[in-house]
């Protein structure tokens, strides 16, 4: 029967990594759950074509992974060595599945897959496994590695979790802050890693910025959170220039020289919608205010007509959130653009002779820049130079050799 | 009766695009159909070259994994199975199932894609 089939795939589409979440709770493990929501869609596979797809798929799935879990150890009990807490978890009473909780147990499900003992690879990976609903062949595509590379991590991810006994717990208010830092910063990474990949020919990946969206998304819809909302702003903000980022070449177009036409309106106005609400929170973190900077330059028409006093009073703000050297890079350039070259190349210089920015690439780029636009062509030669020795990603490279070239026209 | 064709050999000389290599593997293709057409075979598999693979073990009910091929010479191909699973995880999931993974070890490799390009070595 069709029917049964397409509501059986859409089933897993939408329902796998909740029914995977609630049953992590209700079952106190990983592994446990995994086998609980194989059983429910293989018992979903044989039933639905016969008896019909139920009003409530979800709770269906969650409660057929429980008995067949709960038959299980019963039938393990008569041959030892079952841990009894998770017979007792597992034939404990009909929990109450109300929507809270169930939000709660993918928040949970969140919070656990990005806990900050798990190291960042294995954040990222079980994230996209577990909450994402990736392959671990997907993974290992999305980041050019092989798939035991992926699948060892995830391995490894979980035992870690068993074995420290890492708590299935939402965070509380007080924890809330840095848990969400953590979880916000694996979704961020996966964005960039899409966004502008590190290694490989291509500049994007368009899958992982797509995952990294959804679960931003995920997220916002389950938290309420400035930083959260802030992050899923500027990633829409970003998302919404990738198709002018290169071009057919496959070489680097600065903010510059994009084609506004071809921004995705809808995801910017998303982005701007989301600004305004987490603003009205009151709690600006840097995401928010990297945000707030982006949909400057989103709300211009042309990069001539960019309120330049607005972005650099933000990124006075950001600076205080946010000390970090490329904050203060980004925050020198905006300084060019307002108050003008020399400005722009007298903070630069400023912070390339604190040394935190002297291997960075872009920082040179943007001296060079600055150089070039007051006539210093010896000194701009010299600082794009510096660049190219330090740029790996080959548009890029490609982008500083172009301009370099142009030095000597 | 039943039996386990296992075929071992040397990637190094199969792949190595020599007009015999490229003829053997042709002549394989065509020897599977022409047992299929007697009712002779049951199932194969062309297996991913052991870079692709995962190894793993259960000891006091832990599992442990490795990526990599399995490389110990005291224990033999005792048997295989092949499962369907949506992803390598899931794969090594089931296979840790697998009783005799308590005593043994158990190489989980994923079946060839021939719609995608051959590996080059």
């Amino acid at each position: 029967m069709t029917d049964a089939r397409d509501a059986l795939a859409a089933s897993y589409r939408n329902e796998a990594r909740r029914v995977l979440a609630t049953l992590i709770r209700l079952l106190g493990s990983f592994e446990a759950a995994e086998e609980a929501v194989h059983e429910a869609f293989v018992a979903a596979a044989e039933q639905w074509p016969r008896e019909g797809v139920p009003d409530n798929p979800f709770a269906w799935l969650v409660s057929a992974g429980r008995f067949k879990t709960i038959d299980r150890f019963r039938r393990q009990a008569r041959l030892a060595n079952v841990l009894p807490e998770f017979a007792a978890r597992a034939a404990a009473e009909e929990p109450a599945m109300l929507p809270e909780s169930i939000e709660d147990d993918e928040l949970r499900l969140i919070f656990t897959c990005c806990h900050p003992t798990l190291a960042p690879d294995a954040r990222i990976a079980l994230t996209l496994r577990e909450v994402g609903g990736l392959t671990t062949e997907e993974i290992a595509r999305a980041y050019l590695v092989s798939a035991p590379t992926i699948a060892q991590r995830i391995v490894r991810a979980k035992a870690k979790i068993r074995d420290d006994q890492l708590p299935y717990e939402v965070p509380t208010r007080a924890q809330l802050p840095a848990r969400l830092e953590s979880a916000l910063s694996v979704v961020y990474l996966i964005f960039n890693e899409g966004y502008a990949a590190s290694r490989g020919p291509a500049l994007t990946r368009d899958d992982l910025c797509e995952g990294a969206l959804r679960l931003g998304r995920l997220i916002v819809q389950l938290l309420d959170e400035p930083e959260a909302i802030g992050l899923l702003a500027l990633m829409s903000f970003h998302a919404a220039r990738r198709s002018t980022r290169v071009d057919a070449a496959g070489d680097l177009v600065l903010l510059e020289d994009q084609d506004r036409s071809r921004w995705d309106g809808a995801l910017i106005g998303e982005g701007q919608a989301l600004v305004e609400r987490a603003l009205k929170k009151r709690s600006v973190g840097p995401y928010l205010l990297q945000a707030a900077i982006v949909a400057v330059h989103m709300e211009a028409a042309s990069y001539a007509e960019t309120d330049w006093t607005r972005i650099a009073t933000l990124y006075d703000v950001l600076k205080r959130v946010d000390p970090s050297p490329v904050v203060a890079l980004n925050r020198a350039v905006a300084l060019g653009m307002r108050d003008g070259p020399i400005a722009g190349l007298t903070a630069i210089e400023a912070l390339l002779a604190e040394g935190a920015l002297a291997d960075y690439h872009l920082a040179h780029a943007a001296r060079a820049d600055l150089q070039r636009r007051l006539g210093l062509s010896d000194a701009a030669r010299a600082s794009y130079e510096r660049a190219l020795e330090l740029a790996q990603q080959p548009a890029e490279r490609r982008f500083l050799e172009t301009r370099l070239a142009r030095l000597d026209r | 009766m039943r039996y386990a064709c296992l075929v071992y050999f040397d990637p190094k000389v199969v792949f190595n695009q020599s007009a015999e290599s490229e003829a053997v593997l042709g002549d394989g293709f065509a020897y599977l159909e022409e047992l299929r057409a007697k009712g002779v075979l049951v199932t194969d598999g062309a297996l991913q070259l052991p870079d692709q693979t995962m190894t793993l073990r259960v000891r006091d009910g832990k599992m442990s994994a490795t990526d990599g091929p399995y490389l110990e010479t005291k224990e033999i191909l005792g048997g295989f199975l092949v499962i369907e699973a949506r992803d390598l995880n899931e794969a090594v999931r089931v296979a840790s199932g697998i009783p005799l993974a308590k005593l043994g070890t158990v190489e989980v490799r994923p079946f060839v894609d021939f719609s995608k390009p051959r590996p080059t070595l």
